[in-house]
């Protein structure tokens, strides 16, 4: 379902004296239906650079990225759009607050924007905010003045709402406590059960052994390293 | 799938000096493209241009008619860009003062664009207009006062409901925010944001606020000097601006 080959980066920083910098070179990785594949590296390595260019948020210059089919270097704006509302979810490492938008609101989004029910579309929403152990006095508040683990926990709601085929997690269980942990962590196992493809960042080894199935280290995708 | 708006080179001068100069696009159904850049750089000159307010010196301005399909509003007769206008499209002015008659009801200013397009049983009127001013929170007791007495915000959300309650399919809007508090500004974006989406709207919005665009477009357009330097998915052009101009716009305003 993610079909990565020769994958390239590098960041042109215009206003400070034109600097390029270099930061991937001959990324290539694959992850099957029902498969949890880890991005593992240092700090710098380039993980969450591959991730963000496979949601599209980074712009992909050099070689290919498939996801479900669709080749994102180079794509259209539409065609990732579609790509995100329907196939490709994605837990980013926090949660972008909107002042004013009520956590429940925030979490039922995506289902909202595909044009589901409001009224499913909250009723999962508040089953996964009671399994993730989001308070019910919160719901209905704006997470801008939420803790830490409580606003990842937001996010994942959001990001396990809808059965999307493809996900992205980057680092779904830091800031949390043990017992929620092991919400994601089951989260996790039934997305692949039911045939998700995902790829992940875990800085925490133990819940990355307790999920995935194979690692791919970016480090030996650093520039320098390919040349070499 | 159609496109709803089709932007093909279109430039406008003044004398001498350039306003926007070539710029191409396509809008699809349900999107909402987002233009900023720095005063000057041409983005009203361009909504002007697409709205049918300016002519363009040169190029088309294609947008998919209800009735007829896709047509070059350039090249209409003027009664014909006036029916869309009250009819597909809606314009948000910075200034609601442009965008509503202040010695009118906000019932009124509601209730005119429906019988501008032929609304005329005064119950159904005041009932449609009732429900838009409560959809843009405005409290159905002050119906009958005049916008002169509303607050900033509330007179931005009455130029909402009067733009929207004939159902259009395109919104124009000139820094619908432009003029407000920061905490009001939050609210009408709020409002924008569950309309655009609950409507299925689709809308250009010019702001030089990239917190706006961040929040409310699909893609965004980024011009300098009458230029488009770059254009994409906003969270792309945000986040990894490839443009030297983008870049410094990026980096010039606190994490959006
Ligand atoms: N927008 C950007 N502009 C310039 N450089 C960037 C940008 N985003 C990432 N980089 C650089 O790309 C490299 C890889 O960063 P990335 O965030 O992908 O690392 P990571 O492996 O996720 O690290 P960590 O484990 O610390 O999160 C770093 O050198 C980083 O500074
Ligand atoms: N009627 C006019 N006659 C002459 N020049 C004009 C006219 N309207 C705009 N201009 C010029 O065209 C350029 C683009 O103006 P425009 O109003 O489109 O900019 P803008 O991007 O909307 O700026 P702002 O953010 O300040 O509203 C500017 O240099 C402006 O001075
Ligand atoms: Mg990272
Ligand atoms: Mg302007």
């Amino acid at each position: 379902m993610i079909e990565i080959s020769d994958v390239g980066k590098r960041f042109v920083l215009h206003n400070q004296g034109g600097v390029v910098l270099p930061v991937m070179a001959g990324a290539s990785l694959h992850v099957g239906r029902g498969e949890c594949v880890a991005l593992t590296g240092a700090s710098g390595a380039g993980k969450s650079t591959l991730m963000r260019m496979i949601w599209g948020n980074y712009r992909c210059d050099e070689g290919s990225i498939r996801v479900a089919g669709l080749e994102l270097c180079g794509a259209q704006a539409r065609d990732v759009l579609a790509l995100r509302r329907g196939t490709l979810g994605y837990v980013s490492q926090f949660l972008r607050v909107i002042p004013r938008v009520p956590a429940l609101q925030i979490v039922a989004e995506p289902l909202l924007a595909q044009g589901i029910e409001e009224d499913a579309a909250l009723m999962r929403a508040r089953d996964l905010l009671a399994r993730l152990n989001i308070p019910q006095r919160l719901w209905s508040i704006s997470p801008t003045t939420f803790s830490g683990g409580e606003q990842q926990r937001v996010n994942i709601a959001r990001g396990f709402i809808q059965d999307w085929p493809v996900m992205l997690l980057d680092e779904p269980t830091a800031s949390l406590d043990a017992a929620n942990r092991a919400v994601v962590l089951d989260l996790i196992l039934e997305a692949k059960a039911r045939g998700a493809a995902i790829l992940g960042i875990f800085h925490d080894t133990g819940a990355r052994d307790a999920v995935c199935d194979r690692e791919v280290d970016m480090g030996a995708f650093l520039p320098g390293r390919a040349a070499a | 799938m159609t496109p709803l708006l089709q932007v093909e080179g279109v430039s406008k001068h003044y004398g001498a000096h350039l306003g926007c100069g070539d710029v191409t696009f396509t809008l699809w159904p349900g999107e909402v493209m987002g233009i900023v850049g720095e005063s000057g750089s041409g983005k009203s000159t361009l909504l002007n241009c697409m709205a049918g307010h300016l002519a363009p010196d040169a190029g088309r301005v294609v947008f998919d008619t209800r009735m007829h399909g896709p047509r070059d509003t350039v090249t209409m007769t003027e009664a014909e860009r006036r029916w869309l206008a009250r009819t597909d499209w809606a314009f948000v002015h910075q200034n609601p003062r442009d965008g509503l008659r202040m010695n009118v009801s906000a019932g009124g200013n509601v209730g005119e664009r429906l019988m501008a397009v032929g609304a005329r049983h005064y119950g159904d009127i005041r009932a449609q207009a009732q429900d838009w001013l409560g959809r843009v929170e405005i409290d159905a007791g002050r119906m009958d006062e005049r916008p002169r007495a509303f607050s900033g915000g509330m007179q931005q959300r009455l130029q909402i409901a009067r733009n929207l309650v004939t159902g259009p399919r395109l919104v124009f809007m000139d820094e619908p925010t432009g003029g407000l508090d920061v905490s009001v500004q939050a609210r009408l974006l709020d409002l924008l944001r569950g309309l655009v989406r609950k409507l299925g709207l689709s809308a250009v919005i010019v702001t030089h606020d990239l917190a706006v665009v961040r929040l409310l477009a699909d893609r965004v357009m980024v011009m300098k000097d009458g230029r488009v330097v770059e254009q994409g998915l906003t969270d792309q052009v945000l986040d990894d601006p490839q443009h030297a101009y983008t870049q410094l716009l990026v980096s010039s305003v606190l994490q959006v």
